[in-house]
C-alpha cells in the first residue's frame, strides 16, 4: 500500500451524527441553524409547537426557548410526548423544555412560565430570538404586538393552528427575503449555452469533430455530445442563412439531421453519444434567457439603488444585472452533465466551461468591488458568495414577506391586497381556502369568549359537550360573515349556486372544527409540526424555497394547499 | 400496586379517561363527514383491543410508535433487525448516544412504553421474513416505515397472498411511508382491493447504474472513481475480505483508491463523505420529513380503525399522498390504479410484455433485470415454457445452466414465448411474454 496517500482524517463526531442532513443543507446551513435562537409561544394543548421544536432540536438548532404558562394536567399526558406522569401540576414550559433538551446535548433549551401578557410587556422581551413560533389560541392584541416586532426587527414569525383533523400555518417574513441556494431539481440546471457559444467552446467542438466522416469507429462513438451538437449547428447554419433552429419544426428537423449522422454499422447498431445528442436537442437548443422571476429581481428597488447598508444579495444581484444588460445572458454556471466521452475529452470540456465561468465570475466580482467602493458599503462581500450566486443565478428567488391576517376581537377583518385572489379560490375544490376562513372564524370565537370572568383563559368552541351545537352555529355564522366581507372587499361576483355550495361547505368545516373542541389530535399536530419545521429550516438556512405565505392541511382528505394572504 | 390502582390515584375524581379528553371528543362526537353506518360514537374499545404491527423502528418507525401510542392504540408490535448507529441520532428521537449498538426495536419499544403509560409494545429484533402467515394474521393493520423496496415487496406479497375471499378478517390494510430529503409519500393499500406495492413498482425505479466499461476505462465523474474502487479494485486487491461499508477502515481504503484514480484522470471532487454516500447508497434524511410522513400514515391508521373520518385507500378513491417540501409545499393526493396484469394482485396474473434485445447475451439480460423498473430482480432464475435458461436458486442447476449466459437471447427464446422469472427474495413468479426490441 506504499503507493497510497497517508491516512485521511475521517469525519468528525459531529459530521457523523449530522451526516444525513449535511447532505442536504451543507456546513453553511448547519452553521446558520446552530446560530439560531427559536422562541415558541405555546398555548392550547401545546402539541404542534413542541413537535415542531422536536424536529429542530434533533438537527441541532442552537437555542430554543418555550414560553408557556400552563400547568401540566392529565389531558396533556394523552396527547403530548414530552411530558410524564411525575410532571402533573408542574409548569408545562419547564418539563417540556427538559425532555426536549434530552434529544440533543448540543442544543441549549430555556423556558419562561410567566404569563405571556406580562412577559411580553417587558421591554426587549423578544430581543434574543432570531425566529418566533406562536400557536393558537392567542389574544389578537398579543399577536399584533408580535407582528409589529417581526416587521420592525425583521424576525420571521410563524402562526400555527392545529385543531382536530385540520391545521394551518402562516409565515410573516421580512419584506425582502432573497434565496440564492434554492436547490433546483437537477433536470432544470443544465445550461450549456449551445446557441451562444464562446470562441473556446467552438474551438473545442471543432477539434473534437475534425475529420468526423472518416473517424475510426471507437473515436466516433466517444465524441462528447456537446461537440456533436455544436458541429451540426454549424452545418445547419450554412444551409439556413446563418440562423440556428428557430422553432419546434426546425428543432425536430435538426434532430433528424443529427440522428441521420449516427453510425449504425457498430456492434450495438447505434452510438450512445449520438443518442444523447439527439435526446438533448429539444431541451438544450433554447436561448439562455433568464426567467421572468430573475428579471423582476433585477428590477426591484433594492437592486436598482445600492446604498451603504445594502445587504450582499442586492449588491451581487445588481452586479449580475449589469452583466446581463451588457451581454444579454447570465454568467455561465460552469457545470457540465455527465456524458459518453473519453475521460480526457470530458475533463477538457469541463475545463472549457469552468474557465468561462471563472471569467464571468471575475467580471461580476469586479462590479461588486466597484459597488462596494462607490456606495461605501459597510460589509465586505466574500468571493465565495459571489461565486455561489453566479452558479445559481438562473434559479434565485425573492419572497416578499408580509403580515398575515389577525382577526380583531372588535370590528371587522380587512383582507387586504390578496382579497381578490382569495375570493377567487373560494370555489376551487383543492384550494382549501374555506378551511382557512373557518380558522379565522375559530380565532374570532376564541377572542370573544372566555372560560369565566376571572380566568382570562380563552374558551375554544366545542370545549363542552353541551355547547357543541350552539358553538357550531356561532362559528358558522362568523365564518359566513367573513366570506361575505371577503367577497365584498374583493368586489368579486360569485355565482349564486356556487355561493350556496361554499356556504354549505363552510358550515360543515365549522362543525368539524367545533367537534374537536380546541383539542389536538397527536397525528395532525405531529404532521403539522413536521411541515412547520421544514419551513423553519428553509428560512433559517436561507436554502430551498419557503411557503409564501399560508398553508392549510386537511387531515380528512389528506391534502394541502398554499396561498397568499 | 396494580396498574389500575395507579390510574385511579392519578385520575382522582376526573374519571378514567381524563387523559384521553381530546381524543374522546373525536371518538364520541360524530362529524359532518363521518359515515353514520360505520362510526359508533363512544366506541373506545376498538383502539384498545386492536393489535397493530409496525415494520421498521428507524426514522419513520420511531415517529410511528409515538404517534400510535398517543392515538390510543394499546397493543403494538414492532419488527426491526437493525442496531442503532450514530448517524441515526439526528432524527430517530427515541435513541440516545448511549444506545448506539443496541437493537432499534427493543430500545424504541421500551422508551415509548415508559413514556406513554398503558401501552404495550412488543419488539422483535429480526427479519420480517422470519415470520409466517399465522403471525401476520393476528394484526388489524400494518404500518410500514422501511428503506428497502425488497422488504416492501415481500410483505406486500405476503399480505396479498393471505387474502381469503370467504374471510373478511384475512384482509390486512397496509400503510406504507417513505422519505428522501424534503420529499416523501404515504399510501394505504387494501390488498387485492386497491393497487399494491407491486402495481406501484415504477414509483420506486432504481437509479441507472454506470456501465462497467465506463468505470473500468473512461471514468469522468468522482462517483465513477468511487464505484471503480468499490466494484473493481476491492475485488482485485482485497478479495479475501468481505467489504463492510460500516467499517471506517474499509471506507478509507476505498476513498484513497478512488482519490488516486481520480488524480490519474484529473477528475476533481472525490471526498470521504461522497465515498460513503456512494458505497452505502445513502439517502438524505431529516426529522421533519419523517414526522410528516409517519403522522400521515398514523392518521390513516386511526381513521381506518375508528371510522372517525373517511380514510385514504377506499377502493376507487385517493390512496396515495406525495409530499414535496423543496419548493414551497406541494402535495398530490391521488388514486394509483390497480394493474390488471400485476404479478402479485392481478386477477389471474397475466403475462406482461417484456422487451428484450435479441442480440443481447443472457448474462446482459440477467443484469438488466435488476434495473428495469418493472422487474427490479437481483437474483433472477429464468425459464421459458420449453426449458430452463438460467437457474440460480440451486447450485447444481446453476452449474448446469451457466453456459447459457454467453448465448444470445435470440438463440434461447423466441418472440411471443412465455417467460417465467422467479427470485429467491420474493415468494411469487413473474410471467412475461417475450417481445423483441427493435
Amino acid at each position: 500500500m506504499a503507493d497510497l496517500p497517508p491516512p485521511v482524517q475521517g469525519p468528525t463526531a459531529k459530521e457523523k451524527k449530522y451526516d444525513r442532513q449535511l447532505r442536504l443543507w451543507g456546513a453553511t446551513g448547519q452553521i446558520a441553524l446552530e446560530n439560531s435562537h427559536i422562541l415558541l409561544i405555546n398555548s392550547g394543548p401545546g402539541v404542534v409547537g413542541l413537535e415542531t421544536l422536536k424536529n429542530l432540536v434533533l438537527p441541532g438548532a442552537g437555542n430554543f426557548t418555550i414560553q408557556d404558562s400552563a400547568l401540566v394536567d392529565e389531558a396533556d399526558l394523552g396527547v403530548n410526548f414530552f411530558l410524564e406522569e411525575e410532571h402533573l401540576g408542574g409548569f408545562r414550559a419547564e418539563h417540556t423544555c427538559n425532555l426536549l433538551k434530552e434529544l440533543n446535548p448540543d442544543v441549549q433549551g430555556h423556558f419562561i412560565s410567566e404569563p405571556v401578557e406580562s412577559w411580553l410587556a417587558q421591554p426587549d422581551a423578544l430581543e434574543p430570538y432570531t425566529l418566533i413560533i406562536v400557536t393558537a389560541p392567542i389574544r389578537p392584541g398579543l399577536l399584533t404586538k408580535l407582528a409589529a416586532h417581526a416587521d420592525q426587527a425583521l424576525v420571521p414569525l410563524f402562526y400555527i393552528h392545529s385543531v382536530g383533523f385540520y391545521s394551518h400555518f402562516s409565515i410573516h417574513l421580512p419584506p425582502a427575503f432573497p434565496i440564492v441556494d434554492t436547490h433546483p431539481s437537477p433536470e432544470t440546471t443544465t445550461d450549456l449555452r449551445l446557441l451562444k457559444p464562446w470562441p473556446e467552446l467552438l474551438a473545442y467542438a471543432e477539434e473534437k469533430t475534425e475529420g468526423l466522416e472518416s473517424m475510426a469507429a471507437d473515436d466516433h462513438g466517444h465524441i462528447p455530445y456537446v461537440a456533436i451538437l455544436l458541429h451540426y449547428l454549424e452545418v445547419w447554419k450554412k444551409d439556413n442563412n446563418g440562423q440556428v433552429p428557430q422553432n419546434y419544426k426546425d428543432k425536430t428537423a435538426f434532430r433528424d439531421l443529427v440522428k441521420a449522422a449516427t453510425r449504425t454499422d457498430t456492434p450495438e447498431g447505434g452510438e450512445e453519444n449520438f443518442e444523447e445528442a439527439v435526446s438533448a436537442v429539444l431541451k438544450s437548443l433554447n436561448p439562455p434567457e433568464p426567467s421572468s422571476t430573475v428579471k423582476e429581481i433585477f428590477k426591484s428597488p433594492e437592486c436598482v439603488i445600492i446604498r451603504e447598508n445594502s445587504p450582499p444579495f442586492w449588491v451581487i444581484a445588481h452586479a449580475i444585472g449589469l452583466f446581463y444588460t451588457k451581454y444579454g445572458v447570465l454568467p455561465v454556471p460552469g457545470a457540465v452533465p455527465d456524458m459518453k466521452a473519453r475521460s480526457a475529452d470530458y475533463i477538457q470540456l469541463q475545463n472549457v466551461y469552468k474557465s468561462k465561468a471563472r471569467k464571468d465570475l471575475a467580471e461580476v466580482l469586479e462590479s461588486v468591488r466597484f459597488l462596494e467602493r462607490n456606495a461605501n458599503l459597510s460589509t465586505h462581500i466574500e468571493e465565495k458568495d459571489v461565486e455561489a450566486f453566479c452558479k445559481n443565478a438562473a434559479h434565485i428567488k425573492l419572497v416578499r414577506g408580509r403580515p398575515f391576517h389577525i382577526v380583531p376581537a372588535e370590528g371587522d377583518l380587512k383582507f387586504g391586497t390578496n382579497a381578490k385572489s382569495l375570493a377567487q379560490k373560494l370555489t376551487f375544490p383543492d384550494a382549501l381556502v374555506p378551511i382557512y376562513i373557518a380558522f379565522l372564524a375559530w380565532d374570532k370565537y376564541t377572542a370573544t369568549h372566555t372560560l369565566d370572568d376571572l380566568a382570562r383563559a380563552s374558551k375554544t368552541p366545542g370545549s363542552s359537550d353541551a355547547d357543541v351545537d350552539s358553538d357550531t352555529g356561532k362559528v358558522t355564522s362568523i365564518a359566513l360573515k367573513l366570506v361575505d366581507s371577503l367577497v365584498k372587499e374583493a368586489s368579486y361576483t360569485i355565482d349564486e349556486e356556487e355561493y350556496d355550495t361554499v356556504r354549505a361547505q363552510i358550515a360543515e368545516l365549522a362543525r368539524e372544527l367545533v367537534r374537536a373542541g380546541g383539542g389536538e389530535l397527536h397525528n395532525i399536530a405531529a404532521l403539522t409540526g413536521g411541515m412547520v419545521s421544514q419551513e423553519v429550516i428553509k428560512v433559517i438556512t436561507e436554502q430551498y424555497v419557503p411557503v409564501d405565505n399560508t398553508c392549510v392541511f386537511d387531515g380528512v382528505r389528506s391534502k394541502s394547499s398554499v396561498f397568499k394572504v | 400496586m396494580a396498574a389500575a390502582d395507579v390510574a385511579t390515584l392519578h385520575n382522582g375524581s376526573e374519571g378514567p379517561r381524563t387523559r384521553w379528553k381530546y381524543l374522546d371528543r373525536i371518538l364520541d362526537r360524530p362529524g359532518p363527514f363521518t359515515d353514520p353506518e360505520s362510526f359508533v360514537p363512544g366506541n373506545h374499545e376498538t383502539l384498545e383491543i386492536a393489535k397493530v404491527l409496525v415494520i421498521g423502528a428507524g426514522g419513520l418507525g420511531c415517529e410511528v410508535l409515538k404517534n400510535l401510542a398517543l392515538s390510543g392504540f394499546k397493543d403494538i408490535h414492532v419488527i426491526d433487525m437493525d442496531t442503532i448507529d450514530v448517524s441515526n441520532l439526528n432524527r430517530q428521537f427515541l435513541f440516545r448516544a448511549a444506545d448506539v449498538g443496541k437493537y432499534k426495536a427493543e430500545v424504541a419499544a421500551a422508551f415509548v412504553e415508559k413514556r406513554v403509560k398503558g401501552v404495550k409494545i412488543t419488539p422483535y429484533c429480526g427479519k420480517i421474513q422470519d415470520k409466517d402467515e399465522a403471525y401476520y394474521k393476528q394484526f388489524a393493520l400494518i404500518v410500514c416505515g422501511l428503506d428497502s423496496i425488497e422488504a416492501r415487496r415481500w410483505i406486500n406479497s405476503m399480505l396479498v397472498g393471505m387474502v381469503d375471499g370467504n374471510d373478511p378478517d384475512s384482509m390486512k390494510p397496509l400503510i406504507d411511508g417513505g422519505t428522501e430529503g424534503f420529499k416523501g409519500q404515504a399510501k394505504v393499500i387494501f390488498p387485492t382491493m386497491t393497487s399494491c406495492i407491486e402495481c406501484q413498482l415504477d414509483m420506486h425505479a432504481p437509479r441507472a447504474a454506470v456501465p462497467l466499461c465506463t468505470l473500468a476505462t473512461i471514468p469522468r465523474q468522482p462517483q465513477h472513481c468511487i464505484e471503480w474502487a468499490h466494484i473493481i479494485a476491492w475485488e482485485e486487491e482485497r478479495k479475501e475480505m468481505t467489504l463492510d461499508t460500516d467499517d471506517p477502515e474499509h471506507i478509507t481504503w476505498l476513498f484513497q483508491k478512488a482519490l488516486k484514480r481520480a488524480k490519474e484522470f484529473n477528475i476533481p471532487g472525490v471526498t470521504y463523505s461522497m465515498t460513503q454516500g456512494v458505497v452505502k447508497n445513502i439517502i438524505p434524511a431529516i426529522a421533519s420529513t419523517n414526522a410528516i410522513v409517519a403522522a400521515s400514515c398514523c392518521n390513516e391508521a386511526f381513521k381506518i380503525l375508528t371510522n372517525a373520518n373517511p380514510f385514504l385507500g377506499f377502493p376507487e378513491t385517493d390512496g396515495y399522498m406525495m409530499y414535496t417540501g423543496d419548493e414551497s409545499v406541494y402535495t398530490y393526493t391521488f388514486e394509483y390504479k390497480k394493474k390488471e396484469d400485476c404479478p402479485v394482485c392481478g386477477e389471474d396474473a397475466l403475462a406482461r410484455p417484456l422487451q428484450i434485445d435479441p442480440e443481447a447475451t443472457l448474462q446482459e439480460f440477467v443484469d438488466s433485470l435488476a434495473e428495469r423498473p418493472e422487474a427490479q430482480l437481483k437474483t433472477p432464475s429464468i425459464r421459458t415454457t420449453e426449458k430452463s435458461l438460467y437457474i440460480q436458486s440451486a447450485a447444481d442447476y446453476e452449474r448446469m445452466t451457466r453456459p447459457n449466459l454467453e448465448k444470445k437471447m435470440k438463440d434461447l427464446t423466441a418472440e411471443g414465448e412465455e417467460m417465467l422469472i422467479s427470485d429467491k427474495a420474493f415468494p411469487m413468479m413473474f410471467k412475461f411474454v417475450v417481445v423483441w426490441k427493435k
